[in-house]
């Protein structure tokens, strides 16, 4: 019974809510060891990393590693071209689920029930890889940098979460007053419905876009030049097979030089990693909000 | 009457939603034809409508190959394994979190444990190549610390191999896991707490009564949509962490799928694997669904 009164935690709950600091701690110390190590790394000289001496902060520090990102061509047309990927996919993938989740939002749209379980069917079963592959060849969009734009510009998961908010953010009022004042449908999706949804057009921008900049596979079955490469094909290549290209580095190699390539390959890695992570690192606490309200529209059901 | 009124003053909604549409049936509808090369075989100089008939030949093929049982067998214990770990992982760091009340320390282990999710698959394996290294790297680093001048090579070792895929899955999307779970928390009736208090209980007992059952229905959907998935587990990260020394426990469906299919151009034969594996989701996704609904009156559909 004393606990009515009192605002002070009983013994337990104190013994309690420590572990869940301590252990809230551990999990902070886990999350961000691996990053501060490669971080670390990317600064120390080749022999200390390999001799393990770094462990925490940087040894010996040197730039070498990212002078050599620097120098490798392919990473920067990799940057280049996932920049274009990322741009024009993320534009087509909104416009699109705009345009989809805006008339199903509307009650006046006799027969959205068919596009609707036609999407919910969409998103319950495919066609598979093989099919899917098949019908990106026979538009001819094969090595061309369209296949990483247009065939998975439609994202049903999208579709569904834009209808959710048109439909509980945009009241029928809204629509019936805009429609007195003689503005249609298609006005009235241009000058009120999208002005009125900027959070959830953050969301889907943010959505398409790290998707679209993060993702190999389809470029991984779609293309075949390695001058289209977007950036992860190109990371992949150095991270994962240990296929590091010198050609683009320098014209002549001697030995001083590739002694000092040598030393380059190794921390080359870490520094790689450290420069691809920073553009989001930098926007993302920023975008954060942005997603966890994604998250949170997405678990609306309806 | 009404139908074609509404038709009619309404069609700017079709002009609209014509061209999505047009990509919806181009890119999802179009390659579900496309399934039907999963009962021919099929021969590029044919194409899809005229390569000949082989009807089940190819699921025959698939189901008698002695890839068939290692893939199922390390396609499920995958998907078990990181369902088994992952879903309680997100749950008790969304209850750790609700519990804190120092805003700012609950926010800094949000943003830092979410942040991994937008690591790259390609960068994430990097960075575990580089952290489970034997020769240089924190996991070198520790074997030395404890006296063990051998570490293990783990990503050499198919025993290895679900450990490192699951483990590092825990370490990228815990977090993320973990907001689905608060905002549900967040949404639990605050008059349950203040009755609770006054009923003297503990922040343990507030856990076990109110906030677990509060989140149930979240936690069964999320698992309804992951039992359909069981068999689909992502190829991205499992394709770039397969070497032929784990190749025995990493090869999965959709790697396999994409073997067999884009890399040995033997597309029927993938075509049927990959039909085979959307149909026991669709049948692993309703089974699940309709336990659930006459259980605890939760449900996807």
């Amino acid at each position: 019974m004393k606990q009515i009164s009192t605002i002070r935690e009983s013994k337990q709950d104190r013994i309690f809510l420590f572990c869940v600091y301590a252990g809230l701690s551990l999990v902070l110390v886990m999350v961000l060891y691996p990053l501060i190590y490669i971080v670390s790394s990317s600064f120390s000289s080749a022999a200390a990393v390999q001799s393990g001496k770094v462990w925490l902060w940087p040894v010996d520090p040197t730039l070498d590693g990212y002078i050599g990102v620097f120098k490798y061509n392919a990473v920067w047309t990799g940057f280049a071209n996932s920049i274009f990927y990322t741009v024009g996919g993320t534009v087509l993938s909104v416009a699109l689920t705009i345009m989809m989740a805006y008339p199903l939002s509307r009650k006046e749209m006799a027969g959205r029930r068919i596009w609707i379980w036609a999407i919910l069917f969409a998103m319950l079963f495919n066609g598979g890889l093989i099919p899917f592959y098949l019908v990106v060849k026979d538009l001819g969009m094969l090595d061309s940098p369209l296949a990483l734009i247009v065939p998975t510009a439609l994202n049903v998961f999208s579709i569904i979460i834009a209808k959710t908010f048109f439909q509980t953010s945009l009241p029928n009022e809204i629509y019936e007053a805009a429609q007195l004042d003689g503005c249609g449908d298609f006005k009235f999706m241009i000058s009120i419905a999208i002005p009125l949804s900027r959070p959830i057009l953050a969301v889907l921008v943010l959505w398409a876009a790290v998707g679209q900049w993060n993702s190999y596979f389809n470029a991984l079955i779609f293309l075949n030049s390695q001058s289209l490469y977007p950036l992860q094909l190109v990371l992949r290549q150095i991270l994962v097979e240990n296929k590091i290209d010198y050609s683009g580095m320098s014209a002549t190699l001697d030995a001083q030089k590739l002694a000092l390539m040598q030393n380059m390959e190794t921390l080359l890695k870490y520094s790689l990693i450290v420069i691809t992570t920073i553009p989001i690192l930098i926007i993302y606490p920023f975008v954060q909000k942005h997603f966890v309200k994604g998250v949170m529209i997405g678990s609306v059901k309806e | 009457m009404k139908r074609s009124i509404a038709l009619k003053r309404h069609w700017p909604l079709y002009a609209i939603i014509a061209l999505p549409t047009a990509f919806l049936i181009v890119f999802s509808y179009w390659p579900m034809l496309g399934v039907q090369i999963a009962f021919r075989n099929y021969s590029p100089v044919y194409g899809i409508w005229k390569s000949p008939w082989v009807g089940l030949r190819q699921f025959e093929l698939f189901l008698t190959s002695p890839y068939f049982w290692p893939l199922v067998k390390n396609t499920l214990s995958l998907s078990v394994y990181s369902l088994v770990v992952s879903i309680p992982c997100s749950i008790l760091l969304a209850i750790a979190l609700n519990e804190v009340r120092h805003a700012r320390f609950k926010k800094t282990v949000q943003m830092f444990t979410y942040a991994p999710y937008f690591i790259s698959t390609v960068i994430l394996v990097g960075m575990i190549q580089i952290i489970l290294s034997p020769t240089s790297g924190p996991l070198a680093l520790l074997f030395h610390l404890l006296g063990d001048t051998n570490p293990p090579n783990v990503l050499a070792s198919a025993n290895g191999f679900s450990s490192t895929y699951v483990w590092s899955g825990i370490w990228q999307e815990t977090g993320y896991g973990a907001v689905i779970y608060l905002a549900a928390l967040a949404s639990v009736n605050p008059e349950l707490y203040e009755a609770a208090k006054i009923d003297g209980a503990t922040r343990l007992q507030k856990i076990r009564y109110i906030d677990l059952p509060g989140i149930r229905s979240t936690i069964i959907i999320l698992m309804i949509l992951s039992v359909g998935g069981l068999l689909s587990v992502g190829f991205e990260k499992v394709y770039l962490l397969q070497n032929n020394l784990n190749l025995s426990r990493s090869e999965i469906i959709s790697t396999y799928v994409y073997k067999a299919g884009l890399v040995n151009a033997d597309f029927s034969f993938a075509a049927a694997i990959g039909l085979f594996n959307a149909i026991i989701g669709l049948i692993l996704i309703s089974i699940v669904n309709y336990t659930a609904r006459k259980v605890s009156d939760n449900s996807l559909f």
